[in-house]
């Protein structure tokens, strides 16, 4: 998950599964500047995890797997190739020859390994250390008692094996994620905490210069492995600018790409504006917007009260006021995920049906709750709208409107009856079902503490997601994704969440930028696959 | 605009506030000043009898189909807002929040500032430092941190934004007020009612006070329109009143973005916040006018 | 003079503690977790537990206040939880920024607001006066975003005359000082009004007058420096205002000042950042309010310094 800030701006994933064709060379050259609000942290990736740094990340280090640009179709990056053991429990990388990190020296298996041990280290305080739970030896790392993952080791320069203790169907994204990362021991070394600011990879661009709180300039790496990569010399960010204003600067031809999007306040504007439409791109996003039910909070921990908490809801008419950038959501997962059910129709709205089922919960008079929200527009707004549907069905929710910081604690702790997630929702990490399982609706993340909000422990179905996967053998694949599909509609049963919409993503950018839609919309680097967008102006 | 009507030689002293109020009415800017503010209280305190609607319904027409707000129009003459409600009727209602923070927040805030800078600047010595080190040490205090604070510890309310608000808008006024007061006391005709034998509680309420009223007034009116706002910032962050009960500043506060798209979401609850301010500003200065003891017998 | 300073920096000494202890206990008083905001979703409760120990967060409060107390001494300030920069520099990078957009303004305040004043004082009662007022309270009322976006839009989109945001030159500083400027000038305008009429009232204005001295040297010689005291209490509220306070400014000129900083860290319950932009940002009003002390004097020499 990363933390869009806006929630009205976040975005993504691919309605195309079509890997765009990069046959057609451009010329390398030009440069793009990008604009955030929000200040960048840092660039280390085994901490990086928000919103502005995790493409920037993607564009200064390589991982072991990578997607194909503008899909979520998995391939080899680092790795030249791949096998996997029958078992499905040891993964063996054969590396590319003569990758050179951009301090000149070339990575190496012994490289991938100290990546690997570094992240898990707990001294790192990684946020994605988590994901690397199914290596071997993770748990003595996460305890204290090693320093070195035992099931990681170099078979030669050029070739690190992976053991695992459980099949893990997911693990080939989890390589492919930010904090899998291969960094260099001497930089990380001579930097220590402050790697994030000095970063060493060997990505498509460098890091050329960083004015804290106002500018970074990304340099394109000469000696990139890759040939013909990245496409532009140069990209600058310059962070602390109002969305509002950037898309004033865009308009001027000052900016390429508002990193933010486009602000809400002047999305119809800008989209009903004949010069600017054209620039627009629109896409899907691995993103769902929910309402979280505590199970445990009477009268919540009544399954009939929740189902007509979720035939009460009028999704239509919330994704109205978000001006028409969402899709209206029946199931967790969202749409371009695998194993989302198409034919499922869910809860559909229903004042009268939404009453008699509360009537039949011996509530026909309606209860009093709470609703907690992140307090940054649109959320407010959305929550109000759930408030006055509530309130059609007989049920008070009482609206807290807090620091986001305020309502993560309070869903943690679980005094938060309901929680509207905007805001602070998932954002898969990577385009597998399992991502929207664990940690928000599985046992372990309901514990204390946890990021499962509503709470919701079914040990039936914990175990069926253990089994599903534990289906590592790609034959299997449509197999292992019902598994998943039955698991997200046993779930709808006891209607723990109300899905309420899948966020569109809008990308606007400059007239120079050029490159096939998809990169402007790509799933995992969000706004923009900073790596093969081109600038038309030196074609 | 006072000069001409305060009179020369008052030959007889019926009682007090009844003068005051008498020559109050003869001000037309005081008038108009008390008539503002009535019409508000009046809205608030009948908001029920004089909205035209509920300030939280959500009308299905109160949108465009694409979701945008309607511009002032005949059904809702105040246009409606980003939920489809109608401004109007949550400009009435918010009223009530506004007059608490505005009025009552803001006029003990400016009174113990007033309080503090005169005890400070009057007396110096370790009282005026203490109680002037205390006003630096708030003027530093995070505001929003105690907000956050106690949001998440109390149930959101009106009453805890009035109070924060009543504890930290204090320290500016002490420090002017300080200032001035310092500097008043070390007057020639302070130091001769000295000599004289009056006493410390009358000096300062003869001589000092009525010399600070128009300092007062300034603060106590602009602060009006800060303090509605400020209300807006700190119920952001969860202590204040929360959605969807409307003020005059969350509704500028929320909608500010929108000023190009939807300027009548925040150019109408601006004016409704500047004529307030203004109003309380008219009687204030009146008000000065007629107590002030160095205009008495003097027309100039 | 000397000592009266002397004892000024010893209190100062206090406030800073008593400020630094006040911001430790509301911070311990949160209920937020900053180990859960850094550990990420996916972290089990050891993970959790283990940053929670690397911090100090477990320890009792005295014991972390103690910590932070020992390393401040040693000007250590920490390391932001969730930027991973030392508070010291990203407050350093900051700083510059901050102090310069104050300075403009200020200018911008005093200029608009004195003249304004000034203006009003002299024509009291006539329609100028009036407008002024308005135009005080409209100031005073705006909101900060739609002046600066309409001043931005104007002057530096249609115009060109500025840049759209941005820092480094004095083109860029104008419009976010501008903007500040309007905000900020109703208060000088309607004290500058205040403080002239009763200054003018003052029996040595009359005096001066009397001797046959021309009005514009009465004006500037006598009343005008006698009605800027209060001006000055008000420029060291300004300055504490300034320091860490500007947020919404700082974001539609992408100033990149101290405010934005803070305002993200108290959202987050970044703990050294809050603490850090505290300490900063009552040193400043600490020293503003003590020049503001020191002007006093040089201006009404009848005040003594005690």
């Amino acid at each position: 998950m990363r933390n869009a800030l806006l929630a009205g701006v976040a975005a993504a994933a691919l309605l195309t599964a079509i890997a765009p064709s990069f046959a057609q060379e451009e010329k390398q050259g030009g440069s793009m500047i990008v604009t955030y609000k929000d200040d960048v942290s840092t660039l280390d990736p085994a901490i990086g995890y928000d919103w502005q740094n995790w493409s920037m990340i993607k564009s200064l280090f390589d991982g072991l797997m990578d997607y194909e640009p503008g899909t979520s179709t998995l391939k080899p990056d680092l790795a030249e190739s791949y096998t996997i053991s029958p078992d499905g429990l040891t993964y063996t990388f054969v590396l590319h020859k003569g990758v050179k990190f951009h301090n000149g020296r070339e990575m190496t298996a012994e490289d991938v390994k100290y990546s690997l041990d570094r992240v898990t280290n707990p001294v790192t305080q990684s946020p994605g250390a988590g994901f690397f739970g199914s290596i071997d030896g993770f748990a003595a790392m996460a305890d204290g008692t090693a320093t070195s993952l035992s099931g990681v080791t170099v078979v030669d320069p050029y070739t690190v094996q992976i053991k695992l203790s459980r099949p893990d169907a997911t693990f080939l994204h989890v390589v492919a994620l930010n904090f899998a990362s291969v960094v260099p021991k001497e930089a990380v070394d001579e930097f220590g905490a402050d790697f994030g600011k000095h970063p060493v990879g060997t990505g498509a661009f460098s890091l050329a210069e960083w004015t804290l709180g106002q500018k970074l300039v990304f340099k394109r790496n000469p000696d990139y492995w890759k040939p013909g990569v990245p496409k532009l010399d140069e990209i600058d960010f310059e962070v602390g600018q109002d969305p509002t204003v950037a898309l004033l600067r865009l308009q001027k031809g000052e900016v390429d790409i508002p990193g933010d999007g486009i602000p809400p306040a002047q999305f119809l504007q800008v989209k009903d504006d004949p010069t600017y439409a054209p620039l627009i791109i629109e896409g899907g996003q691995l993103q769902t917007g929910y309402i979280t039910l505590n199970v445990h909070t009477p009268p919540l921990d009544n399954v009939d009260v929740r189902k007509a908490i979720n035939m009460a809801i009028n999704k239509d008419r919330i994704v109205q006021i978000v001006n028409g950038r969402a899709i209206v959501a029946n199931q967790p997962l969202p749409p371009s995920m695998p194993g989302y059910a198409p034919d499922y129709k869910g809860y559909v709205y229903d004042v009268e049906g939404a009453k008699a089922l509360l009537a039949k919960a011996g509530l026909p008079d309606g209860f009093t709750t709470e609703l907690y929200v992140y307090n940054t527009d649109p959320n407010p707004r959305i929550a109000q709208a759930i408030q006055q549907d509530l309130s059609a069905i007989g049920i008070t929710a009482e609206i807290k409107s807090l620091a986001q910081a305020n309502v993560i604690e309070a869903g943690g702790n679980g005094s938060a009856p309901m929680i509207w997630s905007g805001g602070m929702g998932w954002i898969a990490d990577f385009p597998d079902p399992s991502n929207f399982y664990g940690p928000i609706l599985g046992c372990a993340g309901a514990a204390e503490g946890g990021w499962n909000w509503s709470k919701y422990c079914n040990e039936d179905l914990d175990a069926k997601a253990t089994a599903a996967d534990s289906i590592t053998d790609p034959a299997k694949k449509t197999e292992r994704e019902q598994a998943w599909r039955d698991i997200y509609l046993a779930i709808m049963d006891d209607a723990p969440w109300v899905p309420v919409f899948n966020e569109q993503r809008f990308t606007i950018r400059s007239e120079n930028m050029g490159g096939p839609d998809a990169l402007f919309v790509d799933p995992v680097h969000v706004p923009v696959n900073y790596d093969y967008v081109f600038a038309k102006n030196v074609q | 605009m006072s000069e001409l009507i305060a009179p020369s030689a008052a030959p007889r002293r019926p009682t007090r506030a009844g003068t005051v109020i008498r020559r109050l009415l003869r001000r037309p800017l005081a008038v108009t000043g008390l008539v503002i503010i009535a019409i508000v209280v009046i809205a608030a305190v009948f908001a029920p009898w004089v909205a035209p609607y509920d300030p939280g319904e959500q009308f299905f027409d109160g949108l465009t189909l694409e979701g945008a707000p309607l511009p002032p129009n005949g059904a809702f003459l105040f246009g409606t807002d980003l939920l489809g409600r109608d401004l109007l009727s949550r400009l009435i209602f918010g009223a009530q929040t506004s007059l608490v923070i505005g009025v009552v927040a803001n006029g003990i805030a400016v009174f113990i500032g007033a309080l503090v800078g005169i005890v400070a600047g009057y007396f110096r010595g370790w009282i005026g430092t203490i109680l002037m080190r205390f006003t630096d040490l708030m003027m530093s205090f995070p505001a929003l941190l105690l907000a956050i604070v106690l949001a998440a510890i109390f149930k959101p309310s009106l009453w805890i934004v009035a109070m924060v608000i009543a504890m930290v808008n204090w320290v500016q006024v002490a420090r002017v007020i300080y200032t001035e007061t310092r500097s008043l006391a070390e007057r020639d005709f302070i130091e001769a009612e000295r000599s004289l034998g009056a006493s410390s509680a009358r000096i300062l309420w003869s001589h000092i006070l009525p010399h600070l009223v128009s300092t007062i007034v300034v603060w106590a009116t602009l602060g009006i329109s800060t303090t509605v706002l400020l209300e807006a910032t700190l119920s952001f962050l969860g202590i204040g009143v929360q959605p969807p009960t409307a003020s005059w500043g969350n509704i500028i506060f929320e909608n500010q973005t929108y000023f190009a798209s939807a300027p009548w979401l925040v150019f109408i609850p601006g004016a409704a916040i500047i004529l307030l301010a203004l109003a309380f500003n008219f009687l204030g200065d009146a008000l000065r006018d007629i107590l002030d003891p160095t205009q008495q017998g003097r027309s100039a | 003079m000397t000592a009266y300073i002397a004892r000024r920096f010893g209190q100062a000494l206090l406030i800073l503690v008593g400020i630094s202890l006040v911001t430790f206990v509301l911070l311990y008083l949160v209920p937020a977790d900053p180990a859960r905001q850094i550990a990420g979703r996916s972290a089990t409760a050891e993970t959790v537990e283990n940053i929670r120990n690397q911090l100090g967060l477990n320890l009792p409060f005295y014991e972390q206040y103690g910590r932070y107390v020992a390393a401040l001494a040693r000007g250590d300030l920490g390391r932001s939880y969730l930027q991973k920069t030392q508070v010291s520099e990203l407050i350093a990078s900051r700083l510059p920024a901050s102090l310069l957009l104050m300075a403009g303004a200020i200018v911008c305040e005093l200029l608009i607001g004195l003249t304004m004043g000034l203006v009003a004082a002299l024509r009291r009662g006539t329609w100028v006066d009036s407008s002024l007022m308005v135009v005080s309270f409209v100031g005073v009322s705006a909101p900060q975003f739609v002046i600066g976006i309409l001043l931005l839009y104007v002057f530096a989109v249609q115009l060109g005359w500025f840049p759209i945001g941005g820092y480094g030159t004095f083109r860029h500083l104008v419009l976010p000082a501008l903007t500040l400027g309007i905000l900020g000038s109703g208060w000088y305008a309607r004290m500058m009004r205040s403080s002239m009429l009763d200054v003018l009232r003052q029996d040595y204005i009359r005096t001066a007058h009397a001797k046959g001295l021309k009005g514009w040297k009465v004006l500037f010689g006598h009343a005008v420096p006698n009605a800027i005291l209060p001006i000055i209490a008000m420029i060291g509220i300004d300055i504490g205002m300034f320091m860490s306070g500007i947020v919404v400014v700082e974001a539609v000129f992408g100033w990149p000042g101290i405010g934005q900083l803070a305002w993200q860290a108290i959202q987050r319950i970044d703990i050294p950042i809050i603490m850090g932009v505290t300490l900063v940002s009552a040193c400043a009003i600490v020293i503003g309010n003590l020049v503001a002390d020191l002007v006093a004097p040089l201006i009404d020499p009848r005040i003594k310094l005690r």
